[in-house]
């Protein structure tokens, strides 16, 4: 609908059918004056409001978005908004990173007989809308290109961890192997200075097991689909989180897998370990000591510190060694108390919101859609039945501007939400080096704030937060409309 | 001998200044820093612009197949004379800008002859396609060495190759000389002002030398088309060679020969901005890429589906057009997130083929 040049701004309302959407004829009836502002969306509940509605919504165009429904205890079906007021506090909390500010949406709650309550609801937040003006768009954002600082204080020693019992962890594996499918672990990758995920079938296989911080991937991604056999899974600290998330979820059987936790003291980040060893013809040698790797390329000597080139992850983490393992291996470095934040948050901090716009569309510019991001990453279970590729429903165009791809990040990291366990394949896997594990990260800060410092894939028995509701929510305070 | 020209080093903006003043769109590799990964892509160049002659972590094969082009749009409108009656406009939407790809590697141009063959030499030409092709300028810049992901002449290319450019650009002390390939890039450097390069030609010579001289000898691959034919139903082969894969795209997308693509319509014929027909990339490695309408996938596993890729490059498009469909660029190695590597996969097959062959 054509909007009143100079006079109105764009604002769409998805009302529940029960309550606001009443509330909002009652209004009417009442011959309430209201501004005329307000596109209105009827839902059959606030729970079917996909957060993504909103993001899409405000990419698109909308200068604000208004959730409203029936209050809590008081919802048509029962416990449809209990969910929703979870999922809209936290989408609240997420839009700034995306640099848009959170003061664009809101959420509230009006009853079918509240006509006068909603003719309020609607003349103050039309009132906070017109206050911001005009939502800037991202395709007139000027590009911004930035690094990500990594002089960080690590949580617990990175090292090259050279001394890990790598032949006790290869002779348990082969007594296990006789009952399982096959062993997920590292062997080499396409030379010594890489190393590619391995399925150990036989005890020829065990021994190209390898371990040290070139063992970056997270293989739990594979166990979604083989989770109807018994398979064994060699993993770091990180990597175990995403085990216990999928037994959270029971998108994997704890009796089919068996866990070898071996102690990690961080793992390099290939990506500036390329750039630094640039284009050469064959690795000489790779040697480890202490604290370094030395890999040697056609005669030169690149020493990479893993107190330098680790992974941004690797100084905020906080579990070495697994959370939940059956067989477990060598000795975890200590872990000092504090907090990290992770360097590509950090660097989002520090920027204003029309910055952070600018920078996601220089990033998302170098996108190319390949989805390594969405296919590395463990939590993503849709597979091969993504909404990013579907044509009934259409959410995604196939054209291909900056903000159609943020807009499919934002996919990727609002279904996280609460469930991300942070390891950072998606950011690794992008073969163009977009820090896109900033968007989950915020996702993650916002779940444990609002939900006392949770943090996912730590406990097998804990409920993802957005998967579950408290009728009285501890720290999301419902809005009072003045 | 082909016409030769010299450019000093600091002399390029200049020429690419030249190469710009008929308006075409200059795409060269420029950096992004603002990336931990070393990242290099192909952007229209602007006089002023920064500009690096390394080799591109994303090939130019953008430059004739975009990652989305609209092909043409469309609107319905009722007749004005007869309201029952809708009348479509279609608006057909033909790229006409000349483009040079400025400092590509060989195997990057090789990619564009690959592509040629299916878009131009079938039964049908793809309109689209040529549109671009047409105006495509291609000036490649020889690699000095090898590279321990890159496999160029296993098969057919080389360092030095001249296959798919227009002008061969070559770093020699102090600048580089351009060599023309093709009449277009006669034509071009016939314009050019630069000077005669004829007198150091044998120092460019001289320099592709070494660059052949440093690679690892290839071996053979002229077994690979039958040696895949022979264990394409061998499934457990291609499960144990794809245990690996995460069934992404990036193989695909950063391959200067891949060329499937997928045709989407978006948008209401009946609206006040009508639809528009969208080509965009797709790749075999989707499940999604042979999900037929019923639900059934005739390549449902990665297994599958990377026989499916590793087949079409080095043994069904050879035998349809004559050459592999892979310039051996090394970036579906470098760039998959677990390493998957499809040279091992080939010697593999030949291996396992031979192996079979034996047993017979």
């Amino acid at each position: 609908m054509a909007l009143l040049k100079d006079k109105e701004l764009r604002i769409v309302g998805f009302l529940c059918n029960w309550c606001s959407y009443g509330g909002a004829d009652t209004a009417g009836v009442a011959r309430a004056t209201q501004p005329t502002d307000l596109r209105i969306i009827r839902v059959p509940c606030t729970g079917r409001v996909d957060p993504l509605f909103i993001v899409k919504a405000l990419l698109q165009g909308a200068d604000g978005v208004l959730v409203s429904g029936c209050h809590p205890r008081d919802c048509h079906y029962s416990v449809g908004n209990y969910y929703a007021r979870r999922r809209l506090e936290i989408v609240k909390r997420f839009l700034p990173v995306l640099g848009i500010d959170s003061n664009r949406f809101e959420y509230t709650w009006v009853s079918a007989s509240e006509g006068q309550r909603w003719q309020q609801v609607v003349t103050s937040f039309t009132k906070q809308i017109h206050d911001l003006g005009p939502a800037p768009q991202l395709e007139n954002a000027e590009p911004l290109l930035r690094l990500t600082d990594m002089a960080l204080t690590p949580l617990h020693a990175l090292g090259t961890n050279r001394n890990a019992p790598l032949e006790e962890l290869k002779k348990a594996i082969k007594a296990r192997l006789p009952e399982l499918e096959c062993v997920i672990g590292w062997q080499q990758g396409y030379d010594a200075a890489h190393a590619a995920p391995l399925f150990m079938k036989t005890p020829e296989d065990v021994d190209k097991l390898v371990w040290g911080p070139l063992n970056v991937e997270n293989a739990v991604v594979y166990l979604p689909d083989l989770k109807d056999k018994k398979v064994g899974i060699v993993v770091k600290g990180c990597d175990s989180r995403s085990v216990v998330e999928l037994l959270q979820e029971h998108l994997i059987y704890r009796d089919n897998v068996v866990i070898f936790s071996m102690p990690c003291e961080g793992t390099l980040d290939m990506g500036r370990v390329d750039a630094e060893l640039g284009r050469y013809t064959r690795i000489d040698d790779v040697r480890y000591d202490e604290d370094a790797v030395t890999i040697v390329a056609d005669g030169n000597e690149h020493r990479f510190c893993v107190m330098e080139y680790a992974n941004g992850k690797c100084y905020s983490c906080v579990t070495p060694a697994a959370v939940l393992a059956d067989e477990r291996f060598g000795a975890p470095p200590p872990v000092n108390a504090g907090k990290v934040t992770p360097p590509e948050l950090a660097m989002l901090d520090k920027m204003t919101l029309s910055e952070r716009q600018g920078f996601w569309k220089a990033q998302m510019d170098r996108c190319i859609r390949c989805y390594a991001c969405r296919n590395a990453c463990p939590m993503c279970v849709c597979r091969d039945y993504c909404i990013a590729e579907s044509r009934e429903p259409h959410w995604m165009t196939q054209g291909s501007t900056p903000k159609d791809k943020l807009f499919f990040q934002t996919v990727h990291a609002v279904h996280l939400a609460g469930r991300c366990t942070g390891c950072g394949e998606c950011q690794r896997a992008c073969p163009v080096g977009i820090p896109i594990l900033a968007l989950r990260y915020q996702l993650a800060r916002a779940v444990s704030e609002v939900f006392d410092g949770y943090a996912a894939g730590m406990k097998m028995y804990d409920i993802p937060p957005l998967m579950t509701y408290e009728p009285e929510e501890k720290n999301i305070h419902e809005k009072e409309w003045k | 001998m082909s016409k030769t020209r010299f450019v000093a080093s600091d002399g390029l903006p200049a020429f690419l200044a030249f190469l710009s003043k008929d308006g075409s769109e200059i795409l060269v590799p420029q950096e992004r820093e603002a990336t931990a990964k070393p990242s290099v892509f192909f952007a229209p160049w602007k006089n002023g612009d920064k500009f690096t002659l390394a080799k591109a972590t994303v090939p130019p094969r953008r430059a004739v197949l975009p990652e989305s082009e609209v092909l043409f749009r469309f609107r319905k409108t009722r007749k004005p004379d007869e309201p029952a009656q809708w009348e479509t406009i279609l608006a057909d939407h033909m790229r006409q800008t000349p483009v040079v790809v400025f400092g590509c590697r060989p195997c990057d141009a090789r990619g564009f002859d690959c592509l040629d063959r299916p878009y131009l030499k079938g039964l049908y030409e793809d309109p689209y396609y040529k549109a671009r092709r047409e105006r495509l300028t291609v000036i490649t810049l020889t690699c000095d060495s090898g590279c321990e992901t890159c496999f160029c002449h296993w098969v057919g290319g080389g360092p030095t190759s001249p296959q798919g450019s227009d002008i061969l650009l070559t770093r020699i002390e102090n600048g580089y000389i351009l060599q023309a390939i093709t009449p277009r890039g006669e034509e071009v450097l016939n314009k050019s002002q630069l000077e005669d390069g004829a007198d150091k030609f044998p120092q460019a010579e001289e320099v592709r030398k070494k660059a052949w001289a440093s690679l690892v000898p290839a071996p053979k691959l002229a077994d690979a088309p039958k040696s895949l034919a022979k264990i394409f139903t061998n499934m457990d082969f291609w499960h144990h060679w794809t245990d690996r894969c995460i069934s992404c795209g990036a193989c695909t997308y950063f391959c200067p020969t891949c060329y499937c693509f997928n045709i989407t319509d978006e948008g209401e014929p009946e609206s006040a901005t009508g639809g528009r027909r969208l080509r965009s990339w797709d790749n075999c490695m989707s499940s999604l890429y042979t999900r037929e309408a019923s639900g059934h996938n005739p390549r449902s596993h990665k297994a599958q589906r990377m026989r499916n890729r590793v087949s079409h490059k080095f043994w069904t498009f050879p035998e349809n057009w004559g050459m592999y469909l892979c310039s051996g660029c090394g970036r579906c190695i470098t760039r998959c997130p677990v390493h998957l590597d499809i040279r091992a996969i080939t010697l593999a097959a030949i291996e396992a083929a031979n192996a079979a062959g034996t047993e017979e």
